[in-house]
């Protein structure tokens, strides 16, 4: 636990004791932001490997566009998506991934982390929301630029398919792709409360993450039991594919985003619910 | 050559540890593959006839054949280990013993793909069975045989590239940037994603010129048949050439990276 951080955390807490209605919000506003500005002076400490791993992220990114491309040059259509609508949708699922990782991945990663070597103990003393505290701590900067690049490849899909989204159509997106967020967070945080039980939950958490590519697909390439697993299940053919059609106009009825929401607010609080299952099994590691 | 055989067996018991990680890995894997299938069965739903030059059996074979040549060959642990083992001065004592830290790692390779294959058997057999009605067996035993050759050099050449990229640590700290940049590039110009004939014909004809086909794309090609004869032969010299061409690389890499080695921590 790096001593700064340390620090600044105690400060915000020290304007806690007010008891206005609002202040808790303010509270953990001010806990945010002191998080934030720890992560960016960690950031810059290693300003070359920043940039690097935007390279490679950005790199990754272009590889699966390069795919759909290559795909294209040999069909017009997967199920009913046209090329630039996929490129939209590439972007859209690149946009939540990006949002995610800037929050929450690292955060996620290193809960096993944490409870393999005792370093919980700290965060259950902390008179803040462990919860809170263990999803939030670090945020990842660099995931920020990538997300840029995805809105960047979204607008030029757009202009492709000349589409002019109004303002509801935006918003409505945007409530979608929070939902999207969720979604992946909630799973991954249930996931990672498996590490109280077994210490080897990195590899499950790994293993989750890159089901996140399925995000990418459309929803049209899937039937059967696979459609229904991983829409009802791991609903990661609603995550981007949703708020993606919002704005390309597939979305045949408001069904698919009531259901997108809908599930969004359960597996939040199916995690909720697991995390503090698992928590209760903690037993601290080290002295 | 006794000692080498030590090292594989401790390789053995060592992976061995790891058998339900693996397990779990290589099912995991299977989805991304089933969703990459369908995605190639919706495209086929709307065409006639084969897609870019590939019926969907073959389509489907490909990625399949992908996945086993990919359990059985590809680095997954190595380069890590070894990039660390450069940075915390583990790589002291080999300097003084008498064994060649190449060949070591080369054994310890061996060994882990040798485990990792075994677990992975179970998953990915289902799953070729699951897809039997989509998938072409080899047309004859030359074919196997000329496969299994090539598998063999496409494991060297995968290892020493690898194994050359991963000495990198003796220059820069932070060598997983580089390690995921080579991967992005052996990823696509190797047939991971899509097979390379299915690019267009000048772009492929540039990739033929870089040892990335060889590393996948072409023993999986020699499994559908799809390259015979001549072309064949042509194919296993010059693949053979590029195992040759990374071996030395690392030698000479390894060789330049000692005399920069400066023991940190060990």
């Amino acid at each position: 636990m790096p001593s700064p951080k340390l620090h600044s955390t105690a400060e915000a807490d020290r304007g806690l004791s007010s008891s206005q209605p609002g202040a808790g919000l303010r509270r953990y506003g001010t806990i945010y932001a002191a998080l934030w500005r720890n992560s960016v002076v960690r950031e810059m400490g290693f300003k070359t490997n920043f940039i690097l791993w935007i390279v490679v992220e950005m790199l990754w990114f272009a590889l699966q566009i390069t795919f759909m491309a290559v795909i294209y040059r040999h069909t017009d259509r997967i199920g009913d998506w046209s090329k630039w609508q996929v490129v939209f949708l590439m972007g859209t699922s690149h946009l939540i991934q990006q949002l995610f990782t800037a929050l929450f991945l690292v955060n996620c990663v290193q809960v096993s982390e944490h409870v393999r070597t005792g370093r919980m103990d700290f965060f259950l003393l902390l008179p803040v929301n462990t919860r809170f505290l263990l999803s939030l701590r670090q945020i990842d900067l660099g995931a920020f630029v990538n997300a840029g690049t995805a809105i960047a490849v979204m607008c030029y899909a757009g202009s492709q398919l000349s589409l002019a989204p109004t303002f509801g159509q935006v918003f409505a997106f945007l409530i979608l792709c929070a939902g999207g967020l969720l979604v992946h967070y909630s799973l991954m945080f249930l996931l990672t409360s498996v590490s109280f039980w077994t210490v080897k939950a990195q590899g499950i958490v790994w293993g989750y993450y890159n089901l996140f590519n399925l995000a990418r697909l459309p929803d049209a390439a899937f039937r059967g039991g696979f459609k229904v697993f991983f829409t009802f299940v791991l609903p990661m053919l609603l995550v981007s594919n949703v708020p993606a059609k919002v704005i390309i106009k597939k979305l045949s009825s408001p069904g698919d985003a009531a259901l997108l929401l809908l599930l969004a607010a359960i597996c939040f609080v199916v995690s909720e619910f697991g995390w503090r299952r698992s928590v209760r099994r903690y037993t601290s590691a080290s002295s | 050559m006794n000692k080498y055989a030590h090292v594989i067996n401790i390789g053995i018991q060592n992976t061995l540890v790891y058998r339900m990680n693996f397990l779990f890995r290589s099912a995991f894997s299977l989805i991304p593959l089933f969703a990459t299938l369908s995605l190639w069965r919706a495209i086929y739903a709307g065409q006639t006839g084969p897609v870019a030059g590939y019926t969907l059996a073959q389509m489907t074979s490909y990625y399949l054949v992908v996945t086993i040549v990919d359990s059985l060959t590809a680095v997954t642990e190595d380069d890590w280990q070894i990039a660390a083992d450069i940075k915390d001065g583990n790589i002291s004592q080999f300097l003084l013993k008498p064994i060649d830290y190449l060949t070591y790692r080369l054994c310890l390779y061996s060994a882990g793909r040798l485990i990792f294959t075994v677990c992975a058997v179970v998953p990915v057999t289902l799953f070729v069975l699951a897809q039997r009605k989509n998938f072409v067996l080899p047309a004859d035993v030359s074919t196997v045989a000329w496969f299994a050759v090539s598998l063999v050099l496409t494991g060297l050449l995968q290892f020493f590239i690898s194994y050359t990229m991963a000495l990198l640590a003796f220059w820069v700290v932070e060598v997983s940037t580089f390690i995921f940049i080579l991967f992005a590039f052996e990823y696509i110009a190797g047939g991971h994603l899509f097979p390379l004939d299915i690019l267009p014909a000048g772009a492929l004809r540039a990739l033929e010129y870089t040892p990335f086909p060889y590393q996948l794309f072409f023993p999986v090609n020699i499994y559908l048949g799809r390259v015979t004869g001549s072309a064949l032969y042509l194919g296993l010299l010059t693949q053979a050439g590029w195992v040759l061409a990374a071996y030395c690389l690392a030698r000479v890499v390894w060789s330049r990276g000692v005399r920069h080695y400066s023991a940190v921590g060990g």
